[in-house]
């Protein structure tokens, strides 16, 4: 079992993502997708991390920790991120994305 | 400062001392009157006038007494000094300037003083001798003043003072209309003197002799004899156009219209104004500049016939009308023409002589009928008068001696100086028998009407109505005595020129005769001063009786041969063509004294003893009395063509000015905006097209370019995906 595996499940994991977001108009749904498409980013890192030379610019166990990173930096996002939503839904009753377009005029 | 004259610091005073009294009376006269009466007024009117008279007397006294040349001077300031132009602001008394003050302040006082009787009661009594004095002031810088700008703020001033009180009594339109008659007349014959005075500086400017002072005239003027302007002989253009300037003043044919109507002013002016000064100044001028005139006979010509002329068309004017004053005023201007005869045939003292002895009986008749308009409450026609001997003895007096003496019987002023003119018109060179006749025939006729006047007036049933007959009455004493003195100076102011041939010495002939003429300088040497003077008092020698005309001495020079310098010194003191005891004068003074007596007897036969005669007379020469009664027509006669003229002429200035000038302004605007229109056009689509088109391009592509942001976030995502995927198969591929 070698990179290419984890890679796949990645590229999957991200395009899994990038559908949910396309194609949901529910706030929370989207902010579902960009945490997929975080995960398989942070599944990179790891993958890359586990079967990556070890260099000076990337010593050992770089990858897992820049995986570590990305799921901190997912949390906050997502506490921000539902923070925004929980706020818009205040104010509007309503977090259909396609509906709050008033930045367009 | 005219070499040898004699300093005399007192001369402003003569003039100042009316225009003091004009102001006064002009700027306090109302309070005064309001608060004291008339007697002020009176005191300071009169005043001035006397001082002014006193000082004249001094000044004469003074100049008897001078050594030659007898000029008293006086130069106050450098008025006018431009390039070679200098006048002074100076007073000359020299003998002309001497006879014409002593009459202008003499017969000026006591009409002053007859004033104050003739309008105690009028309530413009302060305005009216304000305007007097001002007059008198004007009248003494005109021929005070020692060039030809002086003289010209007198004749200006003469002019405005005539136009206020011709229209003294403006509230009555006729009179107002009057007062601008002769006020637009006299501008007339204003332009021509300023056209000569220019032409005659433009002259003399070329020969680097340029003065407007008349005693350096005197010896500059020989230096034009040769000019020309416009290709006429420049003495003789100026000479006319001088002539037409007294020809207005002067009240002479074409411009005497003025004068008749000139009457409507207060009887007083007639005779101060009208009568005895203000119109002597054309005459005056001319005995002025008499310089000129030497060198061009031609000019002298015109105003002999001019002159000779006008004395007989407005006597025949005078034989028939009714209003006393218009009999007078015609008398007046026929009078004015046997001055400017004297004067066209060089005798110029004559037309002095005649000037001032005129000033004597004429201010004396005029005032007279004042005394007569007085009396009769304002009635001025002489068909409603009659037998008023009775009732005005002294009036009656006086007026029949300036009668006697302005008809021409000896030994009366009249006489003397008449005679002397018509003499002249025939014996001097440029005298002849035409002249000679129409003087005669002026005098017969003179004579008639002022019998007439006197016979219609005086004698006879009185033909006023009761009320006015009830109420006739003597003028008061300040009206008489100016009578009584005038009527004296009718009597005896002829006897300064009794001449030779009558046993006489000719004072005034010899007084004046250093005044005329030409001033003999060193012509070569254009400069004139220092080399003048002998010759000046060469000239200014009284000579025996039997030379010395420097006038005529003059004469024949530039006549002959008008070419070499005119008056070789030769001349003077050899000719004599004056007063020879020539048998043909003693003729000739027993024609006139004929002409008169004959004069008076017809008018004495008509008016007096066949009354019924000038009725049939006026029925069977219907046409000529017709005529005569409406002045030829020549009122009428100017209303049809320079009157109408002129409103033509104003009129087609009018269209012009609204056709032709407001089209082109008009045009103008029009043109303008069509260029403004296109120039905006221009602007609006072309200027403002380029800035809007350049907006309207970033507008259209900015509207474009928004669609990319729809708002829709999943459609962002998807760009930017897509972006990614595409970026990713591009670097594959390059």
């Amino acid at each position: 079992m070698g990179v290419q595996h984890y890679l796949f499940v990645s590229a999957v994991l991200a395009s899994l993502g990038v559908i949910a977001m396309v194609s949901r108009r529910n706030a929370v749904s989207i902010l579902m997708g960009i945490e997929l498409i975080l995960n398989a980013a942070a599944l990179n890192f790891v993958a890359f991390g586990r079967y990556g030379r070890e260099t000076a610019a990337t010593p050992w166990l770089s990858g897992q920790i820049f995986g570590i990173f990305t799921i901190v930096l997912a949390a906050a996002e997502a506490a921000i991120a539902l923070a925004i939503i929980i706020a818009i839904y205040h104010a509007r009753a309503n977090i259909n994305a396609d509906e709050l377009q008033e930045l367009r005029q | 400062m005219t070499p040898g004259a004699h300093a005399a610091d007192w001369l402003w005073l003569i003039p100042a001392l009316p225009l003091l009294g004009a102001l006064v009376n002009g700027f306090f006269g109302k309070s005064m009157q309001a608060r004291w009466g008339t007697r002020p007024i009176s005191m300071i009117g009169c005043g001035v006038l006397i001082a002014a008279f006193a000082l004249s007397v001094y000044s004469f006294m003074r100049l008897l007494g001078s050594s030659e040349p007898r000029i008293l001077e006086q130069s106050l300031w450098s008025w006018i000094a431009v390039g070679d132009l200098q006048a002074d602001f100076g007073f000359r008394v020299d003998p002309l300037s001497a006879v014409m003050i002593l009459v202008v302040s003499g017969v000026g006082a006591l009409i002053h003083i007859y004033s104050t009787g003739y309008m105690h009661e009028d309530a413009g009594y302060y305005r009216y001798f304000a305007y007097l004095n001002l007059f008198v002031w004007a009248m003494l810088t005109l021929v005070l003043g020692s060039n030809l700008l002086m003289m010209f703020i007198g004749w200006e001033g003469v002019g405005l003072c005539s136009y206020l009180l011709i229209g003294f009594w403006f509230t009555d339109v006729q009179k107002a209309i009057a007062g601008m008659k002769a006020f637009l007349v006299n501008r007339v014959g204003d332009l021509a003197f300023v056209v000569g005075a220019f032409a005659l500086f433009w002259g003399l400017q070329r020969h680097e002799a340029a003065t407007l002072d008349f005693e350096a005239l005197r010896s500059a003027v020989p230096l034009l004899m040769h000019d020309t302007i416009f290709g006429f002989h420049l003495p003789t253009f100026v000479g006319i156009c001088f002539f037409i300037g007294a020809t207005g003043k002067s009240a002479q044919i074409p411009l005497y219209v003025w004068l008749p109507d000139a009457m409507a002013g207060p009887t007083p002016v007639s005779a101060l104004i009208h009568a005895a000064t203000m119109v002597t100044a054309g005459v005056y001028m001319i005995g002025r500049t008499s310089a000129l005139y030497e060198l061009a006979p031609g000019a002298l010509h015109v105003v002999a016939a001019v002159g000779g002329a006008t004395a007989l068309f407005a006597a025949t004017i005078g034989l028939v009308q009714t209003d006393i004053k218009k009999v007078l005023a015609y008398s007046t201007v026929s009078q004015l023409g046997y001055m400017f005869l004297g004067m066209g045939v060089a005798a110029y003292a004559g037309g002095i002589f005649h000037l001032m002895t005129h000033a004597f009986f004429k201010a004396c008749l005029f005032l007279g009928s004042g005394s007569v308009i007085h009396a009769m409450h304002h009635e001025q026609d002489i068909r409603k008068m009659g037998g008023l001997r009775k009732y005005l003895p002294v009036t009656y007096r006086t007026f029949l001696v300036s009668t006697l003496a302005i008809a021409g019987l000896p030994p009366l002023a009249g006489f003397f100086s008449k005679d002397e003119i018509l003499w002249k018109a025939w014996s001097s060179p440029l005298g002849n028998p035409v002249l000679w006749a129409l003087g005669a025939v002026g005098a017969g006729l003179t004579a008639f009407y002022m019998a007439r006047l006197v016979f219609l007036t005086f004698w006879g049933e009185c033909r006023a109505d009761e009320h006015t007959k009830h109420h006739l009455h003597e003028s008061p004493r300040s009206m008489t005595m100016p009578l009584v003195v005038l009527a004296v100076l009718a009597v005896v102011g002829g006897w300064v020129g009794i001449p030779a041939a009558l046993g006489g010495r000719n004072h005034i002939e010899h007084f004046l005769a250093p005044v005329f003429g030409v001033v003999q300088s060193a012509a070569d040497s254009h400069a004139g001063g220092a080399a003048r003077e002998g010759h000046v008092t060469e000239f200014a020698t009284p000579g025996h009786t039997s030379e010395t005309h420097a006038g005529e001495g003059q004469l024949p020079e530039p006549r002959r041969g008008g070419v070499g310098h005119p008056a070789p010194q030769g001349t003077t003191g050899t000719h004599a063509a004056g007063h020879g005891h020539d048998p043909l004068e003693y003729v000739f003074m027993a024609i006139s004294v004929a002409i008169a007596l004959f004069g008076i007897g017809l008018a004495h036969h008509m008016y007096v003893r066949r009354p019924e005669l000038p009725e049939q007379l006026a029925t069977r020469f219907r046409g000529v009395y017709r005529t005569l009664l409406n002045k030829y027509w020549v009122d009428e006669f100017y209303a049809a063509t320079i009157l109408r003229g002129t409103h033509w002429l104003s009129r087609f200035l009018a269209a012009f000015d609204a056709i032709v000038v407001d089209g082109i302004v008009n045009g103008a605007a029009t043109v303008t905006r069509w260029v403004s229109t296109f120039g905006g056009g221009v602007d609006h689509y072309i200027v403002d097209g380029a800035v809007n088109g350049v907006a309207w391009v970033f507008r259209t592509l900015g509207g474009q370019a928004r669609r990319l942001q729809t708002g829709v976030v999943q459609s962002y995502v998807l760009v930017v995906f897509v972006g990614v995927a595409a970026i990713i198969v591009l670097s594959r591929f390059l």
